[in-house]
């Protein structure tokens, strides 16, 4: 299906591949400011559905496409919950550095 | 080159080019606008793949919804993200090195893996050539899949109920009404007849 294009599964994959390991190496980079950690956490996540949908191009399978669809659910629930935590712990703390979150330490 | 392959490179590469911004932006706003250019990008992506359903839910949920969910909060805090990005360059190496590992598996294994001849033909759910892509996804979510439907509804469920409950703040000296009090009024705790002697008053 996707060979008629000129477009192989190779090329979705390196895509992918190369926005997972951007989305990983921005953790690392913005490891104080939550809200870039959530945005990227929202990259790999993009990457996974990039993944599913060239393989179901590539083997004509509808289901890769379905699984999409829950991943993006899950990533948009996910989302929300995150930043109402966000939102909360800014109103308790005034702060969001990642620094800070360790009052659970003891 | 054909035209298709041309889009492909086109979205790919604005694709990761505003996926790279996205962590180095210097303004997280920025980082939310270049979000939202991947995320467009990654659905000509997946129109170029066919899955036109997919690729427009994701301009709705991500752009419309995610994104400007990103983007409120980012404007909402009033946080000094200059102090933020301090000791990035410090963290910067052992984010290289994991990055680069990563990647290098990830394409040794995508540039190496073979499909079996015939693998196609042992789809779970083949696409119809004839039927469009939103109507083949219907047809199999409201069917095949339905529970596994049900439950993402559930899971968004959770995710509002939670959203809500978590950010919720009740604050004291606001009066607000109460219907059932407000209904639930006897005569005997409202009005009140008072015998008063003529000239006096109360």
């Amino acid at each position: 299906m996707l060979a008629a294009t000129g477009i192989g599964i190779g090329h979705y994959l390196a895509v992918g591949a190369i926005l997972f390991t951007l989305g990983v190496f921005g953790i690392f980079l913005n490891r104080k400011n939550i809200i870039v950690i959530l945005m990227s956490i929202e990259l790999i996540l993009l990457a996974v559905n990039i993944n599913f949908v060239a393989f179901s191009a590539q083997l004509g399978d509808l289901a890769g496409q379905v699984f999409a669809l829950l991943i993006l659910t899950v990533a948009a629930a996910e989302a929300a919950i995150g930043l109402a935590i966000l939102v909360i712990f800014y109103r308790n703390r005034g702060t969001i550095a990642v620094e800070d979150v360790n009052s659970l330490k003891g | 080159m054909t035209l298709p392959l041309f889009f492909f490179y086109v979205f790919s590469i604005i694709t990761v080019a505003s996926a790279l911004m996205v962590i180095a932006a210097r303004n997280p706003v920025h980082s939310v606008l270049f979000l939202i250019l991947a995320f467009v990008n990654s659905a000509g992506l997946f129109m170029l793949a066919g899955a036109e359903f997919l690729a427009l839910i994701l301009i709705v949920v991500y752009v419309g919804a995610v994104a400007v969910l990103f983007l409120f909060v980012t404007m909402m805090l009033d946080v000094d993200f200059a102090s933020l990005r301090s000791g990035m360059l410090q963290y910067a190496p052992v984010g290289v090195v994991v990055g680069v590992i990563l990647l290098l598996e990830l394409l040794l294994v995508g540039g190496s893996f073979v499909l079996p001849t015939g693998v196609e033909a042992s789809a779970t759910v083949p696409i119809e050539a004839g039927i469009e892509n939103t109507r083949a996804i219907g047809q199999l979510l409201y069917t095949r899949y339905v529970f596994l439907f049900q439950g993402a509804g559930g899971v968004l469920l959770v995710a509002m109920i939670g959203a809500i409950v978590l950010t919720l703040r009740h604050k004291s000296n606001v009066k607000r009404q109460d219907v059932f009090r407000q209904t639930g009024r006897k005569r005997s705790e409202a009005v009140e007849l008072v015998k008063v002697k003529s000239g006096q008053g109360l």
